[in-house]
């Protein structure tokens, strides 16, 4: 297998506050790494880092072997490898939904319109949204919005993908939806990076699993299974508890 | 009742010449505000740069627009300018000068309100999906600026339009100075002629606002986001 991304001692603040103290990691083609950790712990910060939308204060990020620097013009040529989903499904409101989906093809790849919209209809009837396909954001529901949102990071044919808690917005009826769409994704070989707090569905589509406290990561797991069941560190265990704890009190 | 004094109008070409002084008021504003919607559009995207010289400098015209009555700086740029820098300005060219001086201001505001108003994540995303910041404008931020700015800046048209009866103050002869010329030509035949023709006046600006306050509510349900 091929390494597609490396962080070698990567070190982000925010003016006084640490939010990442010198995180590595090395993703593989194809890998599904899943990222968890408690609110504030900087997971969403180090997946922003990764394609260029905040400033890193130390460290090296390459992407495909090529250095990821924000505010460098080759971002953008960076950027096309990397596609990224957010938490606020933020397709843009004033454009239907098939051209929410052509606008960067078109004018950032520059490919032929008639062929981007083939595959943008195709990849449409895969989410079970072609018939949305003229309708503007406002009349969608937002786990139909988040899925034209993660097809219109596809069609930009990425080498790897990042979810920002995709389904944190999300009414808990459209979570499923969403999140299956993501475990097809998976399995069709797409590598993956997504920050969640769904954690059957961390345990069900993870190659890897690290954990995030403080800025650092505290557990790396390949054994995603064993982690869920018995996480080495302490502080995992407590995390996972919390979790534990909500289902029985609502049982 | 005594008569409105409306009768005037129909002597010789009153009304034609009432309307084309009304062409003139309107020739002024349209220029003015085709020319300060553009500069407006830059400048409000100017506004929201961080860069601080740019910034100050920004920050200190539109004080000075917002500060100084429209009316001073036609007299600044039709008597003062033209003297001191010696350059041969029209008295059309100083008003609409001045009205593009300051329509862009303000028109750079309301932009770089209606810029700020947008999501940091509509950014966000069009950076994500690899567009750069020309085409991020382009494409993304300046549609939906534009459909924020309608009812925003129909106000500022309006305004302008209303704005125009000031230009007579520097010899422009519109709607208003054409009113005044009917109203003494015939003061000893129809003393009431004041209430009728300015009547009418307000009528005819009435009739050029109107479809522009119509057209921004048609635009408004029609790009609703």
């Amino acid at each position: 297998m091929s390494e597609l991304l490396k962080v070698k001692n990567l070190h982000k603040e925010f003016g006084k506050n640490v939010v990442l103290k010198d995180i590595n990691l090395s993703v593989e083609k194809g890998e599904v790494v899943v990222i968890i950790g408690p609110s504030g712990c900087g997971k969403s910060t180090f997946l922003r880092c990764l394609n260029g939308l905040e400033e890193i204060q130390g460290g090296v990020i390459t992407v495909d072997g090529l250095p990821v620097e924000s505010g460098k013009k080759e971002i953008t040529k960076l950027r096309q490898k990397i596609g990224m989903v957010f938490q606020s499904y933020e397709l843009f409101p004033h454009l239907s939904v098939i051209d929410n989906l052509i606008l960067a093809p078109t004018k950032v790849q520059k490919r032929k319109k008639e062929e981007v919209i083939r595959e943008a209809t195709e990849l449409l009837d895969r989410v079970g949204l072609l018939d949305k396909k003229d309708y503007f954001p406002r009349q969608l529901s937002g786990g139909q919005k988040q899925r034209v949102a993660i097809v219109r990071a596809l069609l930009m044919h990425p080498e790897i993908l990042l979810f920002d808690e995709v389904t944190a917005a999300l009414d808990p009826e459209m979570v499923h939806e969403v999140l299956e769409t993501m475990l097809k994704l998976a399995k069709s070989g797409s590598t993956m990076l997504i920050v969640t707090h769904e954690m059957s569905f961390a345990e069900a589509v993870a190659d890897r699993i690290l954990f995030f406290d403080n800025g650092e990561i505290v557990e790396e797991a390949e054994d995603v299974k064993g982690f869920f069941k018995e996480p080495k560190t302490e502080r995992a265990k407590k995390f996972l508890r919390t979790f534990e704890y909500d289902s029985a009190l609502y049982i | 009742m005594q008569d409105l004094g409306i009768d005037v109008l129909f002597k010789g070409t009153n009304f034609l010449r009432l309307l084309q002084g009304l062409w003139v008021s309107v020739e002024i504003s349209l220029i003015s505000v085709v020319i300060s919607i553009l500069l407006g559009l830059l400048v409000g995207i100017l506004m929201t740069f961080k860069n601080p010289v740019l910034r100050a400098v920004l920050k200190v015209y539109l004080e000075i627009v917002r500060i100084m009555p429209q009316m001073v700086l036609l007299f600044i740029v039709y008597f003062g300018t033209t003297r001191v820098f010696g350059w041969d300005l029209s008295a059309e060219t100083s008003a609409i000068f001045v009205f593009c001086f300051w329509g862009t201001a303000e028109m750079g505001d309301l932009v770089r309100g209606s810029i700020k108003s947008i999501s940091k994540i509509q950014f966000e995303s069009s950076f994500a999906l690899g567009m750069n910041k020309i085409q991020t404008y382009r494409y993304v931020i300046l549609p939906q600026t534009i459909r924020r700015l309608i009812p925003l800046s129909i106000n500022l048209i309006t305004r302008m339009i209303k704005t125009t009866s000031l230009v007579m103050m520097i010899g422009i002869v519109e709607v208003l100075k054409v009113a005044q010329q009917i109203i003494e030509a015939n003061r000893k035949a129809s003393p009431n002629a004041a209430f009728g023709v300015f009547a009418v006046v307000f009528l005819l600006y009435f009739l050029v606002c109107w479809p522009i306050s119509r057209l921004s509510v048609y635009l408004e349900k029609r790009w609703a986001l």
